[in-house]
């Protein structure tokens, strides 16, 4: 995780466009500014940015299932539970399944786990538009690159 | 068996918190019942599902802003209730 730059995924473990399934990686650090105020003394990461992992993840899956034609933004949580507290330093995978592809929308279940433990899980709704301009697209595509989505995957594969 | 308008009806006072009897088939889902983009969402999936279409919103918005449609076709319920129609039928054709 790049906390500061808003990056939550390390890295795509998994991804089945045939299943509609993605799994990535996400490590904690063990320091940030964040924990400073989340909490003093007792650093935990917080349950919002746990969701934005699970959205995040969630606009990979959408963002391979449509070959990077357009790009998908959070428009509504429903039914988020924090089970548990993650600390710092902990590795956390996060899976999104597409239940649905509407004209302009996705809908996923997406839900982490770490050390085999259910941490959140939460349906989530993105807004899927075209790339609002082509230098976003650009950074999309190499960011994608560094976390290893693997555009190339054959469409069921 | 329910009509389509009872559907989307009981979809959309189910959803949007709408009282089912304020809720009537010259119901303008925007104008009359104050219905948001966001909750249009909600919606749209709720009737995918439910009928196993896809509703084309991004096309009827584009011939809406684009001058070749009015909101009154599409999100009159009565209206939406035939378009709906229309794309139960071409699926199964």
């Amino acid at each position: 995780m790049r906390l500061e730059y808003f990056q939550l995924i390390d890295r795509i473990v998994d991804l089945s466009l045939a299943d509609r399934k993605i799994c990535s990686e996400a490590t904690v650090p063990t320091a940030s500014t964040i924990f400073e105020g989340h909490f003093p003394g007792y650093p935990l990461m917080p349950g919002v940015l746990l969701i934005e992992a699970m959205a995040q993840t969630s606009g990979w899956l959408v963002i391979a299932a449509n070959r990077f034609e357009r790009v998908p933004f959070l428009a509504s949580v429903k039914e988020a539970k924090l089970r548990t507290f993650v600390t710092p330093g902990e590795v956390l995978s996060v899976e999104a399944q597409l239940m649905h592809e509407g004209s302009g929308y996705a809908v996923t279940k997406a839900k982490i786990v770490a050390k085999g433990k259910p941490v959140c899980d939460a349906t989530l709704t993105l807004r899927v538009m075209d790339f609002p301009n082509a230098e976003m697209e650009t950074e999309m595509r190499k960011l994608a690159s560094r976390i290893g989505l693997a555009l190339e995957a054959p469409v069921n594969g | 068996m329910s009509t389509t308008y009872d559907t989307i009806a009981n979809i959309i006072a189910e959803t949007c918190d709408i009282p089912r009897d304020s809720i009537t088939p010259e119901s303008h889902a925007i104008n009359d019942l104050g219905i948001d983009s966001l909750d249009f969402l909600d919606i749209a999936f709720a009737i995918d599902k439910a009928f196993g279409i896809k509703l084309p919103l991004e096309q009827w918005t584009q011939e809406v802003n684009d001058g070749k449609a009015t909101t009154d076709q599409y999100f009159v319920l009565k209206n939406l209730s035939a378009r709906i129609d229309e794309l139960v039928a071409a699926k199964g054709a």
